[in-house]
């Protein structure tokens, strides 16, 4: 068997090759359900319908995709630039955090004042997070990829420590039930975001707005300078910066932007759906790493970041509703890896032609 | 008495917190010296804890000979992960980081390792054996020896006994000075005749088992059960370590106690009454690990303590 690289990759590849990915992965899920005794096609029968085509099955998913599609933007935003920041979990704490704050702090302003404040809150958050990986690799070139995975966990036991262990302006400090149980302050309902109801499936305001930085990023990318100048010092930095490109300015401008969409996705979280700061559901919900996934198996285009968030955020909510005696906990982050490592190992069949010959 | 002061303590659980950490990262040294990153190793821990806790459970003979089996299938669980992660890193060259990362998800606290714990009903009772000191009491009473050396279970034992080998193996031996040059080097490396792919995956699948190993520390002796996420995120301890400890391992075993120590810290301090927020205390080995890695990022620096060269990249011969 011989490995050659394709000069050109044809286009069809690109699709049929996740597609199938995606059914062999389906298929090795299969064999771990046979193997530990569970009736295969019934599960993902029962999967499918929690997913998609269930009562509110889609609304749910939604919710479960929103965050997926600001981390998996985030990290395909940085790729571009063969940059790693697989800081998105703490990004997203981080806007999380702010969020909440200036939340609550205008409890009283009209809504669309708040909504506004906490997305610039949630944004920037996410970016001053980030740069400062961005920083290190641009003037000491350490690597971003360590620093931005150090700091989730920093930003993480922040998290903790802003509920569990102090008294900060975040907690619920009011009642019996609140010293017991320590947890967020809720956010004035002038602060929980809007949403509409098309069809019976519910937009919350933080998909729409997922949807819109998909566009601009993709315009950004494909009809600015900014993003071609990325994308060259990408694929060549020194080609880069001998045609006069400020390549370490670009290098944390890229990482404030890609931390900051993350920040976005935080302050979704609180605004949207949780409506307080929630360390514990935040740290198990594993956005941010799911988000690298998501990114990688969209082959990092913004919108194929949605629909594959879509999948994967369909597949969570899934779980989340079956989770129970007989429904195997665990399924869905097997089948989740599994998915990926088909993609990752259909990638060579993408950039390589496999000959047999004997 | 001299055995319960803060800093004996502290020391003394630092050494037992350290020692899953100093497994993992071990095993993680191992790999990215032959040029393979794996961010996987929370998953292989995962995996490593609940298999060696299924097999204490189900192997019934003699306790010994049931921990040495549970110590061999946590291995061989780690060694089985990182088989999936050398595959499509080393023979079909995918992105390490995502492979890596795609591991801990399949096998991680909402993966194959919560799926085996419930579906084999592992969670909610406590291991029926679990290792224990090995010296005898009056050894361990000894002030300050007494806890911190004697008063380990021979996992600790094993561990130091694994760091000498491994220094020995990677400065004194023909295939450890190979496989530095691998993950320096491959391509003067192959030329040298040494296989580039056979010793990459020896020392994925081995770091694996290192993993698995380390994983079982903790569920057959520091919290003798199993719950979903056990290991609460040393593996990614792990991965900052060997950075900390610039690829050593003797540097491994410090940073390790160094780590294990600032966990231990604040429950030490609760018991003389001095209550300090764990989670800020817990934030301080990520940050040391950054403030190394930016030390040792400028290039003379990185020419004598970084990273190998060739970790992360794929090598592929027809493309030298």
């Amino acid at each position: 068997m011989r490995i050659e690289r394709r000069l050109r990759q044809p286009w069809w590849l690109t699709v049929v090759v996740p597609v199938l990915s995606i059914a062999v992965a389906f298929v090795l899920s299969a064999f771990v359900l046979l193997l530990t005794g569970h009736p295969p096609l019934r599960s993902f029968h029962r999967l499918f319908d929690a997913a998609f085509t269930g009562n509110g099955a889609l609304s749910e998913t939604i919710v479960s995709a929103t965050p997926l599609i600001f981390t998996g933007l985030a990290t395909a935003v940085a790729f571009r630039m063969n940059l790693f920041n697989i800081g998105g979990e703490g990004q997203l704490y981080a806007g999380a955090i702010t969020g909440a704050t200036v939340g609550l702090l205008l409890a009283g302003s009209p809504s669309p004042l708040i909504f506004a404040a906490m997305i610039a809150a949630g944004a920037s958050g996410g970016a001053l997070l980030a740069a400062i990986p961005g920083i290190l690799r641009a003037f000491f070139s350490t690597n971003e990829i360590i620093t931005s995975l150090m700091l989730n966990y920093v930003v993480g036991l922040v998290l903790e420590y802003l509920i569990f262990d102090s008294h900060s302006y975040l907690r619920d400090t009011s009642g019996f039930e609140a010293s017991v149980f320590p947890q967020g302050k809720t956010l004035p309902d002038e602060a929980t975001w809007s949403s509409w109801t098309i069809h019976g499936v519910v937009l919350p305001l933080g998909f729409v707005l997922a949807i819109a930085v998909a566009v601009l990023v993709w315009v950004l990318y494909s009809r600015t300078r900014f993003g071609f100048e990325v994308q060259v010092i990408g694929d060549s930095p020194r080609a880069g910066r001998y045609a006069g490109m400020r390549t370490r300015r670009k290098i944390v401008a890229v990482m404030c932007l890609s931390g900051a969409i993350a920040g976005l996705g935080g302050a979704s979280q609180t605004g949207d759906f949780r409506h307080q700061l929630d360390p514990r559901g935040l740290r198990a919900a594993n956005y941010g790493y799911t988000g690298i996934v998501v990114a990688a198996l969209a082959r990092y285009n913004p919108f194929a970041v949605v629909l594959v968030a879509l999948l994967l955020g369909g597949l969570q909510n899934a779980g989340f509703t079956l989770q129970g005696a007989d429904f195997p906990a665990g399924l869905v982050g097997v089948m989740q890896g599994l998915i990926l490592f088909c993609a990752l190992g259909g990638e060579l069949f993408v950039r390589y032609r496999v000959r047999f010959a004997w | 008495m001299v055995n319960n002061s803060l800093v004996v303590v502290v020391i003394a659980s630092g050494i037992l917190f350290g020692t899953p950490l100093l497994f993992a990262a071990l095993g993680e040294l191992l790999a990215e010296r032959s040029g393979v990153l794996n961010l996987g190793v929370e998953g292989m821990m995962l995996m490593g804890a609940v298999t060696g806790f299924w097999a204490v459970e189900r192997i019934h003979a003699a306790r010994p000979l049931v921990l040495a089996a549970a110590v061999g299938v946590a291995a061989l669980a780690g060694a089985a992960l990182a088989l999936i992660h050398a595959f499509l890193v080393i023979t079909l060259r995918a992105n390490q980081i995502v492979s890596g990362l795609a591991l801990t998800i399949f096998a991680g606290a909402a993966g194959l390792s919560s799926y085996l714990g419930n579906d084999l009903h592992l969670s909610g009772k406590p291991a029926r054996y679990q290792f224990q000191e090995i010296f005898p009491k009056s050894l361990q009473d000894l002030p300050i020896v007494g806890p911190v050396i004697f008063g380990q279970p021979l996992l600790v034992y094993a561990s130091w006994a694994c760091v000498v080998l491994i220094a020995l193996y990677l400065t004194r031996t023909r295939p450890g000075l190979n496989v530095r040059a691998v993950g320096e080097s491959p391509a003067a490396a192959d030329a040298m005749g040494v296989s580039v792919p056979r010793y990459r995956y020896a020392h994925t699948l081995v770091g694996g088992a290192f993993a698995g190993i380390g994983g079982a520390t903790f569920s057959l002796s520091i919290t003798p059960q199993w719950v979903d996420g056990l290991t609460e995120g040393a593996g990614w301890i792990a991965i900052a370590l060997v950075i900390f400890s610039f690829w050593r391992p003797t540097l491994c075993l410090v940073g390790a106690y160094f780590f294990g120590a600032f966990k231990a810290l604040p429950f030490a301090l609760q018991g003389h009454g001095v209550t300090v927020a764990p989670e800020l205390f817990q934030t301080l080995p990520y940050v040391a690990t950054i403030v190394a890695l930016v030390l040792v990022s400028s290039r003379a620096a990185r020419l004598r303590f970084g990273a190998p060269a060739a970790l992360g990249l794929p090598y592929a011969r027809e493309e030298r």
